[in-house]
């Protein structure tokens, strides 16, 4: 536990010491601006630096209460991640009681099943008995009108704001030899390998982006950006190896899945974004757009980082 | 002792509704319209004023009043305190028949005393298809009584995707309450022009369209 700790310290210094050094950049960049002039790169950079700092305060918080403020920090972005997506769906009158559900069973019973460590029906519960459940309880109301879309939406939904995010929370359930009460490191890994992987794609693609990698998805993203990117935070993975069980080979590999996941992860996030006409998910983050356009990349990889730790390193 | 009561639960209603609808307030380019208005919004739900409320700055807040229909807002003695004395609600009778008192009067009379004023124009809540509803004519009447008030469309949008009609548990849904510029009367303004221009003021406001086809 005293590894744990001071482990967890290096890192918090690391991370307030990275924290420190961006804002003052970000500062010195607004400074050397004309008097009342703006510039707009440069005040979303400020924008994106202030909310680090609430995101990382909030979760260093939540390590600091423990298994239960992990659980409620991740169950409340359950719940603005859902309320944003449902908002952009077009779902009916007919599924009011299948959303209710959705909020107010379903999300909660998911977190209440990791607290209580059922394994089982944790990774099932959304996947088999919400997915036949809720289609029941919109289809009471007979209205058949888009009902497949309808239907769909909510599921979809369930899945990427309440399924994948758990699994961010799921990691402290995990037992691995060695490496007791030093799980929440690996909740940190992965969330700083999926931020520095975005904010790196966004420093290459500045510096030295010429080829657009999706223009019709996400203009701004491009090759050498997500070269860069992916190539760099795989090398930070690698690096950070001390805060996991994992060797530096593995903790570089580890890097490069979670950083491939966020990537398409979040160009199928920005596709639902067009689709339903929108820029951003929603306004809850300043310089963010809503918690979801931060949020995509982490969903997308916290499975499948789950369920490769689970397999090759835990017991349980 | 209703008194004493009546803020902490205008604080209550209003945390509760920011928790379930993170409702947001878009303002004009102009910015935040200052002094005396009356504001009139859609309405399609009994909780439109509460967001409306929620948004505006406390300064403005303060001296802001719904209107509202005396039939609902009397109706039990839960109602009358959530009315009367949480927010403070300037009621009117709608029923010509029965009414005592001129609705237009008491409003003008609010008016008159500094408040602000949130007025539904629609004059009940839109249970249709259709975007909004015809005006009734309370607002030109207002607006002819009180020339120089200024009168401030407001959008409320997603609140009845939050609790249609009939239904007794809320669903989040993020809600947005749009402000636009404000609008007069104009001297010699006939009532079809005013109310069309000032509903087209209205309409302006609503989203193009974003989920909730209903």
């Amino acid at each position: 536990m005293n590894a744990a700790n001071a482990d967890l310290w290096t890192l918090v210094l690391g991370i307030f010491t990275l924290l420190i050094v961006s804002s003052t950049i970000g500062y010195l960049l607004h400074r050397r601006l004309p008097a009342g002039q703006s510039n707009a790169a440069i005040e979303n950079l400020n924008a994106r630096i202030k909310a680090w700092w609430i995101m990382a305060i909030l979760i260093g918080l939540a390590f600091l209460a423990g298994r239960i403020g992990v659980l409620l920090l991740f169950g409340f972005c359950s719940f603005a991640a859902l309320r944003e997506f449902i908002t952009l769906t077009d779902t009916k009158r007919a599924d009011h009681w299948a959303l209710a559900a959705a909020f107010f069973v379903v999300l909660p019973l998911q977190y209440w099943l990791l607290w209580e460590r059922q394994y089982g029906i944790f990774s099932i519960f959304i996947p088999v008995y919400a997915f036949l459940l809720m289609p029941i309880i919109s289809v009471l109301r007979g209205d058949t009108e888009r009902f497949l879309i309808r239907i769909a939406e909510v599921q979809w939904a369930l899945m990427i704001c309440v399924f994948c995010a758990s699994h961010v929370p799921a990691l402290l359930t995990l037992t691995i030899p060695g490496y007791e009460g030093r799980n929440v490191l690996l909740i940190a890994f992965l969330v700083i390998i999926v931020q520095l992987s975005d904010v790196l794609q966004y420093v290459w693609g500045k510096l030295f982006g010429r080829t657009k990698i999706a223009p019709s998805l996400s203009p701004s993203k491009t090759v050498e950006g997500f070269v860069g990117g992916v190539l760099s935070a795989t090398l930070i993975g690698a690096a950070l190896w001390w805060i996991t069980p994992f060797t530096p080979l593995q903790a570089g590999v580890m890097a490069f899945v979670i950083t491939m996941m966020g990537f398409f992860g979040g160009l199928v996030m920005s596709a639902i974004k067009r689709d339903r006409g929108v820029k951003d998910w929603g306004h809850l983050i300043e310089g963010h757009g809503g918690l979801i356009d931060r949020l995509d990349s982490v969903v997308f990889s916290a499975p499948i980082f789950f369920h490769i730790v689970r397999y090759w390193w835990s017991t349980t | 002792m209703r008194r004493v009561v009546a803020k902490p639960v205008a604080a209550a209603i209003v945390v509760f509704a920011r928790a379930i609808t993170a409702v947001r307030a878009i303002w004009p380019n102009d910015g935040i319209p200052q002094g005396q208005c009356v504001y009139f919004a859609n309405h399609s739900s009994h909780g439109d004023f509460i967001l409306v409320w929620a948004v505006l700055p406390p300064s403005l807040r303060r001296k802001t009043r719904p209107v509202a229909g005396a039939e609902y807002w009397l109706k039990s003695s839960i109602n009358r305190f959530i009315g009367c004395n949480v927010f403070d609600a300037v009621l009117i009778e709608r029923d010509r028949d029965k009414r005592t008192r001129d609705p237009i009067e008491v409003m003008a009379e609010v008016v008159d005393s500094g408040a602000s004023l949130i007025l539904f124009p629609e004059g009940t809540r839109n249970q249709t298809d259709a975007p909004l509803l015809p005006f009734k004519s309370g607002l030109f009447h207002l607006a002819s009584t009180r020339p120089n008030i200024q009168l401030v469309p407001v959008w409320i949008n997603n609140l009845n995707r939050v609790m249609p009609k009939g239904e007794i548990v809320p669903i989040p849904f993020i809600c947005t309450v749009t402000f636009g510029n404000a609008i007069r009367i104009d001297a010699g303004e006939n009532k079809e022009t005013f109310l069309d221009r000032a509903r087209t003021a209205l309409l302006d406001l609503s989203p193009k369209h974003l989920g909730g086809k209903e």
